[in-house]
């Protein structure tokens, strides 16, 4: 029983953690129709700075500043390596992307030289706490909450103010949301900034459980939000958190029992099934192809 | 007529090109140093250029874009390895458990010696390819219908779960679990040696690049046929390659066949190059690394994925080494230079030519096309006073 408590609370905090990523992912994929691989080395930049910044600063001011410089990577990243190549295929923009994730890690393994960087620890999250007698960290109580907190700000920013009306309609029809006047630049910045606005939180939450972070650490959580965002259905944000959480309590489930070996294996086994049976995921709009 | 002489001619000025080459190939490695970073360089290039071409094959050619290039590399290495491991030395490499379950080796069951090493291996490589092929087969079932993006994500799903399933343990006796397989043979087993084992003939670099090659040949003949033409029809428009009576779903599934087989004998050959075949070497990082080559080639050009091959391992394993290093200069250190930096000026490069270059070194077009245009740009200004 016990056992069991103690798997389903750290797969909830893991989901939490993975669906501050996962709106990241659905967000962009939504308004530019790119799946953006870099996304996952913005949230292990994140986690690094924040290993740097508290070296150096007290944690009051290391946190916002850390958060700034993640938002600000992504700003950057947006407009150096995707905005040139708004008008070229899909294929080109996928390929940016790549590459972007692939200067991320290469930079970061130069920074830290390949050495794995301990996280510190954080007054408040990393303190133990006893649930039903099961001894966890606060973040497993704090992440739920924020995650849920989080979610209900940003959509009020989506359902009511004059800049989500306009991520409303770019991400329904890029072009014509562009003839009726809509800044896209604009628009698709501001998705940037909060998709890695959320990722730079999701680091804070994610690295205070898992501690060492190492230069490839953001790509396999990257891929596993990205899964959950397309089980969720893609584009849509309450379906990347509820395919977050899903992924998050099915992986926990699998790493506690004797097939920990494939648990990516499973994450993708569940991104295939849910492609081939119910392509738009589970809250996503039905699209149809015109020639 | 005048077109089949000309294609005709073109034909025989290519097989003599790459006769040439690989008779400079064996004339370098008999005179030079055997173990200088060229030849290692020369080695790793020609197998990235088979993997490369293969990609290119789906993502250039097909409009198939593909992620799980290093899977199905994976499926032919560990093929191959499990194949021509040598029965004495099984029981040392599978030492974790208690030797192998698979108890015969290819090169022995044809007699061994000198013919038996290069059918056994030939044989090893093709089923390698055969196995890439095969699980290609079956993934493709359902994932080809998916399209571009979802496509990529799935197939880079399926080779992180080939990985997984070669690394499970009950597995081991057949894969040697997590650990790397070893002992099998490589490139420098085709060394021609004497009675006392002193190498008289060295063809450690020819071989790969006459597999490479026939491969890559066998590819562009692929392509300049009707299922060539078929697949860079469905690349152009699925739906009016579809009204044009293209059976879709067949030609998919071929394109991404043939492509993993190649891949597969491939991952082969990399095997053979870096003298193990372990499971934690098939990353996505590979299919990425890969996926940069075609891209600097030029996607849908084969020759400009060949040249990128080569030019991409030797910038990152050679020229631009000495960033790695710490260097003075007199008393004055050079700023940045420390390992890594290698990589991220290389990465940077990738940047520059994704974002400023987005055609590639060749774009859509192949080496002999430019030559052929620079011909006519000559004639053109000799006809001109």
């Amino acid at each position: 029983m016990q056992y069991g408590i103690s798997i389903l609370l750290s797969g909830i905090s893991l989901g939490g953690q993975y669906a501050l990523i996962a709106i990241g992912y659905t967000m962009v994929y939504g308004i530019l129709r790119l799946i953006n691989f870099a996304h996952g080395d913005v949230f292990m930049v994140a986690g690094l700075m924040m290993v740097y910044l508290s070296a150096s600063l007290p944690l009051a001011a290391a946190i916002p500043l850390m958060i700034i410089l993640a938002v600000l990577l992504g700003f950057i990243i947006e407009r150096a390596a995707y905005k040139p190549l708004r008008t070229a295929p899909r294929m080109s923009v996928m390929i940016s992307a790549i590459g972007v994730s692939y200067l991320l890690q290469n930079l970061a393994t130069y920074v830290t030289g390949g050495l794995p960087q301990m996280y510190p620890a954080l007054p408040g999250l990393s303190n133990q706490l006893t649930i039903a007698g099961v001894s966890t960290k606060y973040v497993t109580v704090v992440t739920p909450v924020l995650v849920v907190l989080l979610v209900a700000a940003l959509t009020q920013l989506i359902n009511h103010t004059r800049i989500g009306m306009a991520m409303r309609a770019v991400s329904r029809d890029f072009e014509t949301a562009q003839l009726m006047g809509i800044r896209i630049n604009s628009v698709i910045s501001v998705t940037f900034i909060i998709g890695s606005l959320l990722a730079a939180i999701g680091s804070l939450l994610y690295f205070t459980n898992y501690q060492s972070i190492v230069p490839l650490s953001g790509s396999l959580p990257g891929l596993r939000a990205f899964v959950a965002a397309v089980f969720g259905g893609i584009g849509s944000i309450p379906g990347a958190v509820v395919g977050a959480f899903l992924i998050g309590i099915c992986e926990s489930v699998i790493k506690g029992s004797d097939w920990s070996v494939f648990s990516d294996a499973f994450t993708f086994a569940i991104l295939i099934v849910v492609l081939c049976v119910k392509p738009t995921g589970l809250f996503g709009e039905k699209v149809t192809d015109k020639v | 007529m005048l077109n089949e002489k000309k294609s005709k001619r073109g034909t025989v000025i290519a097989l003599l090109c790459a006769l040439a080459l690989l008779a400079l190939v064996i004339l370098l490695e008999n005179t030079m140093k055997p173990t200088g970073m060229l030849f290692t360089v020369l080695k790793k290039g020609a197998v990235y250029a088979l993997v490369a071409v293969s990609m290119n094959l789906l993502n250039g050619f097909t409009g198939l874009f593909s992620l799980g290039q290093a899977g199905f590399m994976l499926l032919g290495a560990y093929t191959y390895a499990i194949l021509t491991i040598p029965t004495a030395d099984r029981e040392a490499v599978y030492y974790l458990y208690n030797g192998s379950a698979v108890n015969f080796s290819l090169p022995e069951l044809f007699g061994g010696g000198a013919v038996g090493l290069v059918l056994g291996v030939l044989l090893a490589l093709f089923l390698g390819g055969c196995a890439a092929a095969a699980v290609a087969w079956l993934i493709g079932l359902p994932v080809l219908r998916l399209k571009s993006d979802y496509l990529a994500i799935a197939t880079l799903g399926f080779a992180e779960i080939i990985r997984a399933i070669f690394q499970w343990d009950p597995l081991g006796p057949v894969t040697n679990g997590a650990n790397a397989l070893k002992s099998f043979p490589t490139f420098s087993s085709f060394n021609i040696q004497n009675a006392d084992g002193k190498v008289i003939l060295r063809l450690s670099t020819f071989v790969p690049f006459l597999l490479a090659g026939v491969c890559v040949a066998v590819i562009v003949l692929l392509i300049n046929s009707t299922y060539g033409r078929a697949f860079k029809a469905i690349r152009d428009d699925e739906v009016a390659a579809e009204a044009m009576g293209i059976n879709l779903a067949r030609h998919k599934r071929l394109a991404f066949c043939i492509s993993s087989f190649f891949a597969g004998v491939g991952g082969g050959l990399f095997a053979m190059f870096a003298n193990q075949a372990q499971a934690k070497v098939f990353t996505t990082a590979m299919t990425y690394e890969i996926l940069l080559i075609v891209v600097i080639g030029g996607i849908g050009s084969i020759s400009g994925s060949c040249i990128a091959a080569f030019l991409y391992v030797a910038a990152s394993e050679w020229w631009l080494r000495f960033l790695d290093t710490e260097t003075y200069i007199g008393s004055f250190k050079v700023p940045f230079l420390r390992t890594g930096f290698r990589m991220v000026v290389f990465s940077v490069i990738i940047m520059v030519v994704v974002l400023f270059f987005r055609k590639g070194i060749m774009g859509d077009k192949e080496l002999p096309d430019l030559l052929k245009k620079r011909q006519k740009k000559a004639t053109k200004e000799a006809v001109q006073p």
